[in-house]
């Protein structure tokens, strides 16, 4: 299969939150391409956007404007307006691993039943195939066969979050959206469920839109990387390459905020003034401006579009300044 | 790897297979395990348990037909039931009744007639006129116990036409047990029905349907069941009667049930799950049946459970009032219309009786929700 072949444009996706006389924008104008077999990580503190862009992507919640355009054999749909008997076909490509393990299990199904429910919803297989996949699908997110009559709280995080996964790979998805999905689990478990979503991956082949705000992980696991800031990308490229030079001034302060493993590291940490603004009355031009100590008088009044510079997104004004001012 | 498993199970501890049952428990067995652990609630449902089947088996348990009436018996104080004559074992026996002049009051009671003596048949064929039939087909005399022949047992006395009141209390129970639970059930099915178009939709469906609770909520309790029975009229069947009482009852009380499920419909609706129903394609209705509605049915349940002692209540005070049912058809609250005289209360006390029923009825389904309230959630 070819490694660069598109699976997911998402173009100037938007959301807005109305509430009494106000309006919050938790997404605005957000674009990325997908490849397929790709992992992006997508990272930004909280309140960012993170998770409202993987359940617009799912659909778990509707977007306000924009696409979300789905590459399949029978050519490209927005998913956002897919019919019903596209929704029917296509709605099990694209599936989620959830935050909570707690939450996102039904305390009231059996393991069993929660595992197979969405085959009920997108196969007819008999009973006894329905009982194979199941179990075959078990044994892949190494949960033992005889525990699964059991009820969700007979487990604990990790093994609810590999029945998670289960759930959302039975249907043998092409992306997979996982929404912090290590985040509620110990970093030992943590380690665990990566590296069955990496074996995982290789196995079926899937891509993975990884939201996070657990920076190492995010650096271990993805392919590229997504950096949001107030419902905005602020900066989108290769891993490694953002991770050694980033170029948007949020994303420094970001990634200098990581805990270092090196003890005598030297890196100084970058402390960023004020707080993140409301969302709801976001500053005006560039978002970010009140906190960056490179900011202009253009900062202040436009807001930067995402351009390429370097081989990277970045929407800032002012990339060749900061660029010159690297510790 | 097969006989290490086997080897493991030999060894399992009495801690672990309890586990192992904790494990496999249902969100009903949870509950229920929670529950047991409730003592008063479970001794409320043991009294309620044995009223029903009691009720159930009325015409059995009733040692009196539903029309039958003695004029020379009339009331006349519960009857004591003897084991001695004169220091000799007898087994359970009643006196014969002979009429007295009280020489003070001057009024007319009921004395024991110690010269006769009735033994208390036990499964034996009542008298004539209380004659039933099983299922409304099979006609049957047979009941619990009854006095031998001239004998005469009031065991909770007689009113003022010479009927037993044990036995009315037993039939007036049919109405007045059973009412409740079906005025539950069609308050339930509006409550459902309401309450989950508000909660679901939300907007201006919602807005609406609250005002309207609001209005009906607000409309004060015993005038306006007093206007609705006005319109009932007074040429209908007894049985007529008692589906339109049942039908204005939960005309009043679906307001209450219509926002438990309402608030839980929001509530859930922004669970994890159910979004994760949503993704994994299933309907708008399979989402309602299959995870919304059985995270609330318990709380439904708790709830309709302690609607029933109003539904009680009010079909007692509509009854009690001559707004709802009349004698000869019989329910609690109209065997209590006979104490709405002082007199009564102060000559003839034994006809409060039934007013001790509705109060434990009432008292126990209370606990009973208590219990189940708290065993509701089992996942919190």
């Amino acid at each position: 299969m070819n490694e660069k072949e598109v699976i997911l444009e998402i173009k100037n996706l938007s959301k807005v939150y109305e509430g009494k006389g106000v309006q919050v924008k938790a997404l605005s104008d957000v674009s990325i391409t997908v490849n397929q077999g790709e992992t992006i990580g997508i990272v930004g503190e909280s309140g960012c956007g993170k998770t409202t862009l993987g359940r617009c992507v799912v659909r778990g919640i509707d977007a306000t404007s924009g696409e979300v355009l789905f590459h399949t054999e029978d050519g490209v749909i927005d998913f956002l307006k897919a019919t019903r008997e596209q929704m029917k076909k296509y709605r099990k490509d694209i599936q989620m691993i959830f935050q909570d393990p707690y939450a996102s299990l039904d305390p009231r199904m059996t393991v069993f039943d929660i595992i197979s429910e969405p085959l009920r919803y997108h196969s007819k297989m008999s009973k006894k195939e329905i009982e194979d996949a199941v179990y075959n699908m078990a044994e892949k997110v190494g949960l033992n066969k005889a525990y699964l009559r059991r009820y969700p709280h007979a487990f604990s995080g990790g093994q609810r979050q590999r029945i998670g996964i289960a759930r959302s790979l039975i249907l043998q998805p092409k992306l997979i959206v996982c929404d912090e999905a290590v985040s509620a689990l110990d970093v030992s478990i943590q380690a665990q469920i990566i590296n069955l979503l990496e074996e995982l991956q290789e196995e079926y082949h899937l891509t993975y839109l990884f939201i996070s705000h657990a920076l190492s992980v995010v650096r271990h696991i993805s392919d590229k990387v997504m950096v949001m800031y107030l419902g905005r990308v602020v900066e989108f490229g290769e891993t490694e390459e953002l991770f050694q030079n980033p170029l948007h001034p949020y994303t420094k302060a970001l990634l200098s905020a990581a805990p270092q493993v090196n003890p005598d590291s030297t890196k100084e940490r970058i402390v960023l003034e004020g707080e993140v603004p409301n969302p709801a009355n976001p500053p005006s031009g560039c978002h970010f401006h009140p906190r960056c100590k490179y900011k202009t008088e253009k900062c202040e009044k436009e807001y930067p579009p995402l351009e390429e510079y370097n081989g990277r997104l970045v929407a800032c004004w002012n990339c060749e300044a900061c660029q010159q001012q690297q510790p | 790897m097969e006989k290490v498993r086997t080897n493991k199970k030999d060894t399992r501890t009495k801690q672990e297979k309890k586990n192992d049952k904790y494990y496999y428990a249902s969100q009903w067995s949870l509950i229920g395990r929670k529950f047991k652990k409730h003592k008063l609630a479970m001794v409320s449902t043991y009294i309620l348990l044995f009223f029903y089947i009691v009720t159930i088996f009325g015409n059995f348990v009733a040692p009196q037909g539903t029309e039958q009436y003695d004029g020379r018996y009339v009331n006349c104080a519960p009857t004591k039931v003897h084991m001695f004559h004169e220091g000799k074992f007898v087994g359970p026996f009643v006196y014969g009744l002979k009429m007295e002049r009280n020489p003070e009051t001057y009024m007319l009671m009921f004395a024991e007639n110690e010269e006769e003596i009735y033994r208390i048949r036990f499964f034996a064929q009542g008298e004539e006129g209380s004659e039933y039939k099983i299922l409304g087909l099979i006609p049957c005399n047979l009941h619990l116990f009854v006095p031998e022949e001239g004998g005469k047992l009031f065991l909770f006395g007689t009113d003022n036409m010479g009927r037993d009141l044990f036995s009315r209390v037993i039939h007036g129970a049919k109405i007045s047990l059973f009412i409740p639970i079906v005025g539950m059930l069609l308050t339930l099915i509006l409550g459902l029905f309401m309450g989950s178009l508000a909660g679901y939709f939300g907007g201006w469906i919602d807005t609406v349907i609250q005002r309207l609770v609001e209005v009906v909520r607000s409309f004060p309790q015993v005038p306006l069941w007093m206007a609705l029975s006005a319109a009932i009229p007074k040429t209908l069947k007894p049985a007529q009667v008692f589906m339109l009482m049942t039908l204005i009852l939960s005309l009043i009380s679906w307001p209450d049930l219509s926002r438990v499920v309402r608030s839980k419909f929001i509530s859930v609706k922004k669970e994890d799950y159910i979004m994760a129903a949503q993704i994994s394609g299933a309907s708008v209705a399979s989402v309602i049946i299959r995870h919304m509605i059985p995270s609330f049915i318990s709380y439904i349940i708790v709830n309709m459970t302690m609607a029933i002692p109003n539904l009680i209540i009010g079909e007692t005070t509509l009854s009690f009032l001559g707004l709802g049912l009349r004698s000869p058809a019989t329910s609690w609250g109209v065997l209590l219309q006979e104490t709405n005289k002082l007199e009564t209360i102060m000559f003839y006390g034994w006809k409060l009786i039934p007013m001790l029923f509705v109060f434990l009825t009432v008292l126990a389904f209370n606990f009973m929700g208590d219990g189940l309230r708290d065993a509701a959630d089992p996942y919190k």
